[in-house]
């Protein structure tokens, strides 16, 4: 068959249409009478006239160019691309759950907010947390849902001068991102030559000007912060807070929990750890969890029980008010939900039994090929690149080489602080012949390295299309279609 | 032993192998990292696990305590509205190559992706009739407050001024977003049912970055775009309109009445009401400032035989880059709703939206009429979409509850967040029959008297 290579503008003609909807059964209503001639449309929509096959046609064509978790590995790191279940779909498309409206009566939403309830008290426990709010959108809307409450518990402690965000130099970008747009200023904190917070340079780093320090644990080289009690009685003592990135909570689920661990606000990645679907970018969500001294600066509304019944309450003055509209994500939450309810706590635990299993198991088969700058590992690892790139073959060039063996390649290039880094990631749902199958492949690229260069630097050989000039996309952005003049 | 968990592949024979290759016994000896003195010693005290035909009927159960759209006719607007959904929308959003997929990140096995939001991008300019837009946003109110930050950082000025006839969970959002990045946020008060454009005269100075307006307004009326745009244009403030994309299917482009950014919720075009979420913010904008949008971008370009692909661009913008000195900390979009909404308006076409957009006037103005007919006041003094305010003389509390037992779902409350009681938000999209519309409108009468 030949490659479907057209937008969607591109297809279809004048006149085909792929909707259906009845004819008007009231009046109709001119336009001109109603509205001002300057406030309506004076050019119409270009929007697409194609049949409903062939837009079903342009679509599965599309699909077909797109390498989603049952196409294959797929080893993120910190991305945690575990499978997303298929009971989680079915009950996400209930007519119940997507058919309901926000500002419906409280009375005729408690399954809804129920369900809400429950997961908030689960997150909890998994959290080691007091209570947890469901309304963030994503993780960086966590962190910064969640710098705002340190934000506003310091305000009304009279304590304004608390104006720094510590963030370890291995940390994602969103931390200092987000604490920079809840208006605090960074302070970078090395790592030791073990990967691990340097607990001396984080001695020096605070002061009665600490707000909070944003660590991730395990971190980002997928390495448990084992001196994290130190490290939070450093943070506590200097008055300062303590925030758990949840994007590595995969190694962690039933071991222990941040609140054991010293830390006072949580967020969770609903679409890492809780195996809800990534949605080629999103919905996802990102809940926060506090300790109960920070309880009062919780979003609103809160979902909270009365007796037997479910219901919103948006009286708590010392919120920091509403970060998302309505109440969160709200199908991704009964995802999560469907999928801790498939799991329980024997299940969540052996989650992490196998995630932080698989992490090492692959690592140690990687470990003769590459530079593996530490030695052990949680749920997932980092390698460099570094032995390659002396014979001119970049971390890059290797990635595009795995796309050729149905691989999806790691997240490559961060953590920043490790050179020509890839971060590996296997996740818990994926069985040992596809990890040895990675491994083989990876092995087979070093080899070529060594012996044929050039296969891995001209690669992708098998993909749809090679690679592509970013540079010229930057350059000249052309970001959307332009009918042609001549039309 | 057989395994207990369906996701979970590893037999007791992988785990011994993958533990023999480690040296290890036991996967407890991975964990002996975490000090002892942190280790949950019971487990998780969480509901034990639910095999799948249990668990889908308890969750059955839980969705049937909610009243949903397709029992009751539903009369509520206020941002989240039931329209007609294409079946081909979720046909596609539910290929696992689409919602499964990471981000976008790399883009020889992501075209398809990568391709869709481009399209995406496209069908928001030509409904905004701005020059870009991004890949989405978180939705329409978080979207609004990012663009009064791009604002505030664009101008180097110190505040904007939003209309009271903004979304107010929109309003509190950018309180919430102003307070971290330390800007002030004035409202401005309404002539009745729009932006009161004396006061907003009075207010507008040399420190405001932007006027926020929303196009229909929250009550459903059309403000004047062009007559802000000149107040705007007199202290050199951006005019940022928060837009319900439906609606600019009759409605003039926001961008062709000088809007410097257009936001709004691609909710009412292929994603279902769902409780308020997850819908899809948009985000579009003047060339001008493309470089200064949140958000992802997907841009056109070739591969090294001269093929068209798509690739994510400007990424110089994003957080990942800039970190500490990011003004945004977007680092996902609603990709997958954003699919259903380009989805969505592939299959509605340049026609179908038309035709769509406008049943929601019709109806909308066929249920005004047939309340004023009946003795209801409606309030609404300029000309209204899909929505409008209705005068009771009772609380909308105690009258929706007796719309309830007619098996009727009805307005918003603006007593709620506007302090006017006895004033019911309604709306009417083309989902709602003649027939329905004719119940609701006795019900409401009988409510009222009864």
């Amino acid at each position: 068959m030949a490659e479907y290579n057209k937008l969607i503008f591109e297809i279809g003609r004048p006149g085909r249409v792929a909707y259906s909807l009845p004819e008007s059964d009231v009046d109709s209503v001119d336009l001109e009478e109603k509205l001002p001639k300057h406030l309506i449309r004076d050019e119409e929509v270009n929007l697409p006239e194609v049949s409903e096959l062939e837009l079903m046609r342009h679509y599965v064509a599309l699909s077909k160019k797109n390498f989603g978790v049952e196409d294959g590995f797929y080893p993120l790191g910190s991305c945690t691309m575990k499978y997303n279940p298929k009971i989680n779909e079915d009950v996400a498309s209930l007519p119940g759950f997507t058919r309901i409206h926000p500002y419906q009566p409280e009375e005729t939403v408690q399954g809804a907010l129920e369900l809400i309830y429950n997961l908030q008290e689960e997150l909890a426990v998994i959290g080691g947390m007091d209570a947890v709010t469901l309304q963030p959108a994503a993780g960086a809307q966590g962190e910064w849902t969640g710098l705002m409450i340190v934000k506003q518990y310091f305000e009304e402690r009279g304590e304004d001068k608390r104006t720094k965000v510590l963030v370890p130099d291995s940390a994602h970008g969103t931390n200092p991102a987000s604490a920079a747009v809840a208006g605090f200023d960074v302070v970078t904190v090395p790592s030791n030559d073990q990967g691990l917070v340097d607990l001396e340079e984080l001695k020096k780093a605070v002061g009665d000007d600490t707000a909070a320090f944003m660590l991730t644990n395990p971190n980002t080289l997928g390495l448990f912060e084992k001196e994290i009690k130190e490290i939070a009685e450093v943070v506590h003592e200097a008055g300062g807070l303590l925030y758990y990135d949840g994007a590595n909570a995969n190694a962690i689920l039933g071991k222990t929990t941040p609140g054991l661990m010293g830390f006072d606000i949580v967020h969770f990645n609903l679409h890492k750890t809780f195996s809800t679907p990534h949605g080629g970018g999103g919905p996802g969500a990102g809940p926060v969890g506090v300790k109960e001294f920070l309880i009062p600066y919780l979003p609103v509304p809160r979902v909270e029980k009365d007796g037997d019944k479910f219901v919103l309450n948006s009286d708590h003055p010392s919120s920091i008010g509403r970060v998302k509209g309505f109440y969160g994500n709200f199908l991704i939450l009964v995802r999560a939900y469907t999928y801790i309810r498939t799991m329980g706590t024997e299940g969540l635990n052996e989650v992490s039994d196998a995630a932080v299993l698989h992490a090492n198991y692959l690592r140690k088969k990687l470990e003769p090929y590459f530079e593996s700058p530490y030695d052990n590992c949680m749920h997932e690892f980092v390698l460099s690149g570094s032995r390659q790139k002396k014979l001119g073959v970049r971390t890059v060039d290797m990635a595009k080489r795995l796309l050729d063996h149905g691989f999806h390649p790691p997240t490559v290039y961060f953590p920043l602080i490790v050179d020509e880094c890839m971060m590996i990631e296997p996740t818990d749902t994926e069985s040992k012949e596809t990890l040895d199958a990675f491994a083989e492949a990876m092995i087979q690229i070093a080899k070529e390295v060594e012996e044929n260069p050039e296969v891995v630097l001209e690669a992708p050989h098998n993909t749809i299309v090679g690679r592509l000039d970013e540079v010229q996309a930057a350059r000249k952005p052309i970001v959307r279609y332009q009918k042609p003049e001549n039309e | 032993m057989t395994n207990t968990y369906r996701y979970l592949p590893d037999t007791e024979q992988d785990r011994k192998e993958m533990l023999d290759f480690l040296n290890l016994s036991s996967t407890e000896e991975l964990f002996k990292v975490i000090p002892e003195e942190l280790r949950l010693k019971d487990g998780l005290n969480i509901p034990a696990a639910d095999p799948e035909p249990v668990l889908m009927k308890k969750m059955q159960k839980l969705a049937s305590r909610n009243i949903n759209a397709d029992q009751y006719p539903i009369f509520l607007g206020a941002g989240i509205y039931d329209h007609y959904i294409p079946s081909v929308v979720k046909h596609v959003i539910s290929r696992q190559e689409f919602y499964t997929a990471y981000t976008p990140y790399q883009p020889e096995i992501s075209q398809g992706e990568l391709q869709a939001i481009f399209e995406f991008q496209t069908m928001v300019c030509e409904l905004t009739g701005m020059d870009v837009a991004n890949s989405s946003m978180y939705d329409g109110p978080t979207s609004l407050a990012e663009a009064a930050s791009l604002a505030v950082a664009s101008k180097r000025r110190k505040k904007v001024l939003v209309s009271k006839a903004v979304h107010p969970e929109a309003r509190a959002i950018l309180d919430t977003v102003a307070r971290g990045q330390e800007y002030g946020v004035e409202e401005v008060d309404l002539a009745t049912d729009i932006t009161d454009l004396e006061k907003l005269k009075k207010q507008i100075d040399k420190d405001t970055a932007a006027v926020i307006v929303q196009y229909p307004n929250f009550f459903g009326s059309i403000e004047d775009l062009a007559e802000i745009r000149k107040i705007a244009d007199e202290h050199g403030a951006m005019m940022i309109v928060s837009s319900n994309p439906l609606a600019l299917a009759v409605l003039q482009a926001p961008g062709k009445l000088g809007a410097d950014i257009v936001v709004g919720d691609m909710q009412p075009l292929g994603i279902p009401m769902a409780f308020g979420g997850p819908s899809c913010g948009y985000f579009a904008t003047t060339k001008k400032l493309m470089r200064k949008m949140p958000g992802r971008i997907v841009g056109e370009t070739v591969d090294e035989n001269g093929k068209r692909g798509f690739v994510l661009t400007l990424q110089a913008r994003e957080q990942h880059i800039r970190r500490e000195k990011a003004t945004s900390n977007i680092c996902s979009n609603q990709a997958l709703n954003a699919l259903a909404s380009a989805v969505c308006m592939s299959a509605l076409g340049k026609h179908g939206i038309r035709k769509m957009a406008l049943q929601n006037i019709e109806k909308a103005d066929y249920a005004a009429k047939a309340l004023q007919n009946k003795g209801f006041a409606v309030l609404n003094t300029a000309p209204f979409f899909n929505e409008f305010v209705v005068e009771l003389s009772r609380p909308v509390k105690e009258v929706n509850e007796r719309l309830l037992k007619e098996g009727i779902i009805g307005g918003y409350d603006l007593g709620r967040d506007y302090g006017l009681e006895n004033h019911m938000l309604v709306a009417v999209t083309e989902q709602r029959t003649k027939e329905e519309i004719d119940r609701f409108v006795e019900a409401l009468e009988v409510a009222v008297n009864g």
